[in-house]
């Protein structure tokens, strides 16, 4: 008997968080008939990373409480999940991976979602520091809740005041911790957000009992018996059982970079998420991708942007012709502040303020590029989140008087220039 | 322990047993189709969004106003929409049935 063996063709994934993941189960959502394998260095079953510095940090859960996706849902779609397991190479034109146990995959199509990892900065003895972590991965958090249950003075100095250093710092500070938040700039959050918000943040940092310094530019840790001390170029020193470190991230671009594939900022993808290789499609946190709202070109480091990318990469694999373009949205906790913030700022002209009458930990801040809404940062105001959203989807024109006055009901129909 | 109905955009319906955590959780970790719950459960996504049978309101209770608020998002969001990562399982919800958003 003449058997026919039908090869079924094969996805393979470079990273297998929220990017490759959710590309995973939208290649089956789409109908994609072939195998499915992701790769990831981490040994952990994928996890959501935004509750790292927030409500995980803070528990006592294992991570088993966190998942991205149960360990049924993985068979159940028939996904192969390679963990605790490295890419070492690409190589494009044999359509072929390498791994770092020397073995080897091929592939039809290839996913690139490698994300990135924390900057460590240069400073002289970070090498040498005792208990310094950066905060991206489980094993971060449970390196960091142990030396903090290990001490007894439990002061932890996080050198950076972006998102991530402050909402450890709340953590933190919850879990009993004596905490200083360390920043280069003039202001946190100033690559991010508006100056009023950037006060609004210290001043509850304060209210809470954490320590922000600004214009802190650290330049040496120096340890001895196990204790250290950071040093700022201003000749001050602060003491610290526990380091953070949250300066920021590098994209893990180099496999990329030596097979070939195009990176500008990040590897470079078309609208629908293909990089110069038309078998190779990347997503994610790694990704230097057009936007059409603002007509440029981006990197986001946000879970809005790796699962959406996700999607259209999925429906790229499966021979549609979609095209990428989304408004960027993010979220953070702290204490129970909410963030929400809708769009990308970058470029403003001027900011106005809406308040609510009688809440002054309710209000949001709306960036205008003259008469155009570019994006709104909402603090325990969901409704201006919405409102903001569709506003800046619809591309309407807002009236900023009305906007601003606290006596106009806060509806959509309200507030828009008749 | 509570039993919960999810009925998916295909007409499937799935009935679920717990006794602690969200119905979000329960229903990612069960693959229930259309709750995604992108953003962990903390109300900031609204990918989890369900629409509650209108006999059993009362179990599911009101919701908060920043759901209600987020909720407005979605434009197929009604009187008996929920976002589910807001609904802790509790005895409570015992034989809820649950219609996934589209
Ligand atoms: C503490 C923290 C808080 C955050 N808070 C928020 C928030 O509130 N809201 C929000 O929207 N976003 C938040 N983010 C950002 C969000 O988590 C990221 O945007 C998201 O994780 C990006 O997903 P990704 O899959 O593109 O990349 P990553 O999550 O970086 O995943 C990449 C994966 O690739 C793997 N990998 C890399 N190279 C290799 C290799 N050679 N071989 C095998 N595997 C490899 C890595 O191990 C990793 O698991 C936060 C991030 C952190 C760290
Ligand atoms: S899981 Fe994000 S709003 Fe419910």
């Amino acid at each position: 008997m003449n058997q026919v063996v039908s090869q079924l063709p094969i996805c393979v994934v470079i990273g297998a968080s929220h990017a490759g993941v959710n590309l995973a189960f939208s290649l089956r959502k789409e109908g994609w008939q072939g195998k499915i394998k992701l790769f990831d260095a981490d040994p952990v079953l994928p996890y959501h990373r935004p509750p790292l510095s927030k409500a995980y940090l803070t528990s006592e859960d294992g991570i088993d409480k966190n998942l991205l996706k149960s360990a049924e849902s993985y068979e159940k779609e028939d996904i192969q999940l390679a963990l605790g397991t490295k890419v070492s190479s690409i190589d494009r034109e044999n359509k072929m991976i390498t791994l770092d146990d020397g073995s080897q995959q091929a592939y039809d199509k290839l996913v690139y979602a490698a994300g990135a990892r924390p900057i460590i900065p240069p400073i002289t003895g970070i090498e040498t520091a005792k208990h310094l972590y950066p905060l991206r991965t489980a094993a971060d958090v449970t390196h960091i809740r142990q030396a903090l249950n290990a001490s007894e003075t439990k002061r932890v100095v996080i050198i950076g005041g972006g998102y991530i250093g402050l909402e450890t710092a709340a953590s933190l500070k919850k879990l009993g911790a004596k905490v200083t938040v360390l920043e280069r700039e003039p202001r946190i959050l100033a690559r991010v957000t508006a100056p009023e918000m950037s006060n609004f943040f210290a001043k509850l940092h304060a209210e809470q009992g954490v320590d922000v310094y600004t214009h802190k530019n650290v330049v040496e840790i120096e340890t001895q018996a196990g204790l250290n001390q950071v040093k700022c170029s201003d000749g001050t020193q602060y003491t610290a059982d526990i380091i953070i470190v949250g300066v920021g991230i590098r994209v893990n671009s180099e496999l990329a970079a030596s097979a070939g594939i195009k990176l500008d900022n990040g590897i470079l993808v078309d609208e629908m998420a293909c990089t110069n290789d038309k078998d190779i499609y990347a997503i994610g946190d790694c990704t230097y991708h057009f936007n059409p709202h603002y007509d440029r070109y981006i990197r986001l480091e946000s879970v809005q942007n790796a699962v959406d990318q996700a999607k259209v990469a999925a429906a790229a694999i499966c021979g549609k012709a979609p095209v990428y373009n989304t408004l960027p949205w993010f979220w953070s906790d702290q204490y129970g502040i909410k963030l929400q913030m809708v769009g990308l700022s970058t470029g403003y002209t001027h900011i106005v303020m809406r308040e609510e009458a009688g809440d002054d930990t309710k209000f949001s801040v709306w960036y205008f590029k003259d008469e155009t809404l570019l994006a709104v940062d909402a603090i325990n105001n969901a409704k201006a989140y919405v409102i903001g959203t569709k506003f800046i989807k619809g591309g309407d024109k807002v009236c900023q008087t009305k906007l601003a006055d606290s006596t106009v009901e806060f509806k959509p129909a309200n507030l828009l220039i008749d | 322990m509570a039993k919960i109905t999810f009925i998916t955009t295909d007409n499937e319906s799935v009935t679920l047993e717990a006794d602690s955590g969200s119905v979000m959780e329960l229903a990612v970790q069960n693959n229930i189709k259309g709750i995604d719950g992108d953003c962990g459960g903390v109300c900031s996504c609204a990918t989890c969004h369900v629409h509650v049978a209108p006999e059993h309101v009362e179990k599911a209770g009101e919701a908060s106003e920043i759901e209600k608020d987020m909720l407005e998002l979605d434009d197929n969001a009604d009187e008996f929409s929920r976002l589910c990562c807001q609904l802790d399982v509790t005895d409570q919800l015992d034989g809820i049935i649950l219609r996934v958003a589209v």
